[in-house]
């Protein structure tokens, strides 16, 4: 990934983005941060974080027009959020501890600033704060300007004074009585000091420059506040009713603009967000309950503490979050896109150290339910699968990953499983069925039966082909296996004659359309939809009520989703939809290899997806079914609708185990080739013979623990063959290992009774290799 | 998950082959191009090692993933 491409992904999650409340204020107050610390009582937390941006809160808290309210998200629910009167309860019921100063070094370059009221003040703040030995000018004989206007019922004197005060304290030297223009010239101040503003927006005075006070008009740059004369920065004429929190942030710009002015640095650079703007936040109100303004019980003294907590709760803490909503994984890992990103990068870019994201960016389903929610169409699938094949580009994918799947799949691309047949007894093949390697594993019946009925019910002839299309290595991000596994299936689909695909498997047809869209391929599901259903599948107009879950791979599939939902209705059952189904499923928690990254989390997946309908599912993928029914929900494969005299009884048949799977694979091909065909398949591996009595308890631990029957075999072909093995003569048990590939299996195993195989008593593995040598 | 192979049956495995007890000895079991010598139970004789169930699925899983991780 290049940095380039990084900052494009990061810029797409908008999570960070400010909420529109503080993009709308002018001096972009922290609103969300000042709720949150009031809704948890704590007036002081949130009196700090307003005081971060706004320096007379309890002043503004008063006055101030609140531009934040025309864009709450609350507006449309209640009514937005009464932000002032907020501002001003912090302000009231606010520990009154003065700010702490942080100890900036003092500059020696001074800035003069004419004008007392909010906006020379704020300017005046701003840049002693910053170390800037500042002098302010005011005509009259107080500080506040215009604020002396506003009714002492609204803003009590006592408040203004109090808290103008913060501007002497912060350093701040006053110069009362003295106007500009009598005695005072603006070039004398631009002899003493370095920098000068002014803030000069009082009736009677001409407020837009410098020239004001020598009869000319000089604009002034609204941007910088910069004037024609250098060092010489103005208030601009605004249209419009005087606003206090706009002559606050015009102040604020105009202290930016002195502070870079005296540094001699850009006075334009990265200043696009000053003043009001709107967010690119997207906040997603649906189903949010209307909540109305808490009331003040007493007006004039405003919001009391037990209120103003209440009238906090309202807000709705504006944030995105939409894929992370949906998406248990993203969820998971505690963060969102643009962190997780960043992450990602990182982790590809490091040379030395730990690559801390790599389970993370393993743990994906890649179903990209993400990009569906996403305001910006931020695709973590797409990334997730890209930065897997960085990984394996620089040899860095952790080789315990995947391997289990990758070996699944070169056992179903082999001898074992794989096969290419035109229907008996003819040379060619209209169309050829690809039920894909995980309903074959899963219920290889099914399998027949279906090959049986398109051979029986489309008139043409119907080839068969098994084998896996690839996806483990393609999710794998192993583009050299996936690309092995394209070709061999381009080859054997060339030699029937490249018949039309019919596609029992969602996955299957996901990799074909995108990887081989020369290829015809149409859904099983789609081709039932439209020749008829298997005579066998009971039609009837009252069966229930199901929910349907769609696997991941249909996300886009649109004409498939629909013909499930038809064959369903001419089924007799009813749909009751799972609140995110269609475009916007879920991935069961295989998708991605999930299961085998992360095998907790995956099963947090399917324990979410489970939960989210008391009814029974149907689905359209054997993994999906198999998933669902292991953590206890009822669910059905579509088939077991079409194909099973009792389909209820199968909404809880467990799917195979990892060996299983192998077995009906091997046993489908060999029961295919002597019924179908008349072909006798040889046992292809000697080791393959060797019996075993596994007990059920020992069975479900080497499930948990990815042993295959063919490695215990193995080993025990192995330790028998070579006599390497312990002993217990206590137990009789024998204990041996063997390391055909880069895992190294042991089994505890006794030979059964009458000499007919073994018993397994245990088994584990690991990757390191022993080193062995006779040397002590 | 220790049930078959406890404390007590450690000392009770003994080369099948040669027909004498484990004695502990230095052995070297290497990863991703990195090698460690530890010290395992092995045959004195003819050098069949024993890896514990308990140190293939604790210490040796956790020493392959931080391998693989970094």
């Amino acid at each position: 990934m290049e940095q380039k491409e990084l900052r494009g992904l990061e810029d797409r999650c908008i999570q960070e983005y400010a909420p529109p409340c503080t993009a709308a204020c002018p001096i972009h107050v922290d609103v969300r941060g000042m709720m949150g610390e009031m809704s948890r009582g704590d007036p002081e937390a949130a009196l700090k974080i307003v005081r971060k941006t706004l320096p007379f809160p309890g002043i503004i808290g008063r006055i101030c027009e609140q531009p934040c309210r025309a864009v709450c998200n609350r507006k449309n629910a209640g009514g937005s959020l009464a932000v002032a009167a907020l501002e001003r309860a912090c302000a009231d019921l606010g520990a009154h501890q003065p700010e702490k100063k942080l100890p900036m070094p003092r500059k020696n370059r001074k800035v003069a600033v004419v004008g007392g009221g909010l906006g020379g003040l704020t300017a005046a703040l701003d840049l002693a704060k910053k170390g800037y030995p500042v002098v302010l000018f005011e005509a009259r004989d107080r500080l506040g300007g215009r604020l002396w206007d506003v009714p002492e019922e609204i803003l009590p004197r006592s408040v203004i004074t109090a808290e103008l005060n913060v501007v002497a304290q912060a350093g701040v030297e006053l110069r009362l009585k003295t106007p500009l223009g009598t005695g005072l010239s603006l070039a004398d101040l631009r002899t003493e000091f370095e920098a000068v503003y002014l803030s000069l927006r009082i009736e009677g005075h001409k407020p837009d420059g410098p020239g004001s006070s020598d009869g000319e008009r000089a604009p002034v740059d609204p941007a910088t506040m910069a004037t024609g004369q250098p060092g010489v920065f103005a208030t601009p004429l605004r249209e419009g009713s005087y606003s206090p929190i706009l002559a606050i942030s015009d102040a604020r710009r105009a202290a930016v603009s002195i502070d870079r002015y005296l540094q001699k640095v850009s006075m334009t650079a990265a200043r696009q967000n000053e003043g009001p703007y709107v967010t690119r936040l997207y906040t997603n109100t649906a189903g949010i309950a209307p909540l109305g303004m808490i009331p003040m019980a007493d007006g004039r003294a405003g919001y009391s503490l037990d209120e103003a907590v209440q009238e906090a709760r309202r807000c709705l803490q504006c944030q995105c979050l939409e894929c992370v909503k949906v998406c248990a994984y993203l969820e998971h890992y505690g963060s969102y896109p643009k962190k997780y990103v960043r992450e990602i990068y990182n982790n590809l870019s490091i040379v030395m150290g730990h690559r801390q994201a790599n389970q993370f960016i393993n743990s994906c389903s890649l179903c990209s339910l993400c990009r569906e929610v996403c305001p910006e169409d931020l695709d973590m699938g797409a990334v997730c699968r890209q930065a897997r094949r960085t990984m394996v580009d620089q040899g860095r994918m952790p080789a315990s990953t995947h391997e289990f799947a990758l070996r699944d799949m070169q056992f179903s691309n082999s001898e074992e499983f794989a096969l290419g047949r035109h229907p008996p007894g003819t040379t060619a093949s209209e169309y050829v069925f690809f039920p894909g390697c995980q309903l074959s594993a899963s219920a290889p019946g099914q399998v027949e039966r279906v090959y049986a009925q398109l051979r029986e019910a489309l008139g043409v002839p119907v080839g068969l082909m098994l084998r896996c299309c690839g996806a483990p290595a393609e999710w794998a991000g192993r583009m050299d296996l996936f690309q092995i596994a394209l070709a061999d299936f381009r080859r054997a689909h060339q030699a029937l004659g490249s018949p039309r695909v019919i596609l029992a498997c969602s996955t299957c047809y996901r990799m074909f359309q995108t990887y081989l869209p020369e290829i015809e391929g149409v859904s099983l599901w789609v081709l039932l939809d439209r020749q008829g259903l298997p005579a066998r599948a009971t039609l009837s107009d009252q069966k229930g009520i199901v929910s349907i879950h769609d696997p991941c791979t249909t996300r886009g599939e649109q004409s498939i989703q629909d013909s499930v939902r038809r064959i369903l209705a001419r089924l007799g059952y009813q749909i009751e939809e799972l609140p995110l189904s269609r475009e916007k499923t879920e991935c069961c928690g295989y998708g991605g290899l999930m299961w085998l990254a992360n095998r907790p989390l995956a099963k947090g997946v399917v324990q979410r997806r489970i939960a989210e309908s008391p009814l029974d599912y149907v689905t359209y993928c054997a993994m999906c079914r198999d998933l669902f029914v292991a953590q206890g929900k009822r669910s059905l494969h579509l088939l077991d609708l079409l194909l099973e005299a009792d389909p209820e009884s199968r909404s809880m048949r467990p799917g195979p185990g990892y060996s299983q799977r192998h077995e009906n694979r091997a046993r489908l091909k060999r029961k295919l080739l002597k019924e179908v065909w008349g072909e006798e398949m040889p046992k292809l591996q000697e080791y393959g013979k060797i019996t075993l009595n596994i007990p059920a308890e020992v069975q479900s631990r080497l499930e948990e623990r990815l042993i295959l029957v063919e490695d215990i075999q193995q080993v025990i072909a192995h330790a028998e063959s070579t006599g390497k093995k312990l002993v217990n003569p206590q137990t009789g048990h024998f204990l041996a290992y063997h390391r055909p590939g880069n895992v190294t299996y042991w089994v505890e195993y006794s030979p059964a009774p009458k000499g007919h195989g073994f018993a397994i008593h245990n088994a584990y593995s690991h990757r390191m290799l022993i080193e062995e040598s006779k040397k002590l | 998950m220790t049930e078959t192979i406890d404390q007590t049956q450690r000392s009770n495995w003994r080369c099948a082959a040669c027909g004498i007890a484990l004695q502990p000895g230095k052995v070297t079991v290497s990863y991703l191009d990195n090698a460690y010598p530890v010290e395992l139970l092995r045959c004195p004789r003819c050098g069949l090692t024993w890896v514990p169930e308990e140190i293939a699925l604790g210490k040796m899983a956790e020493v392959e993933k931080a391998l693989e991780d970094k």
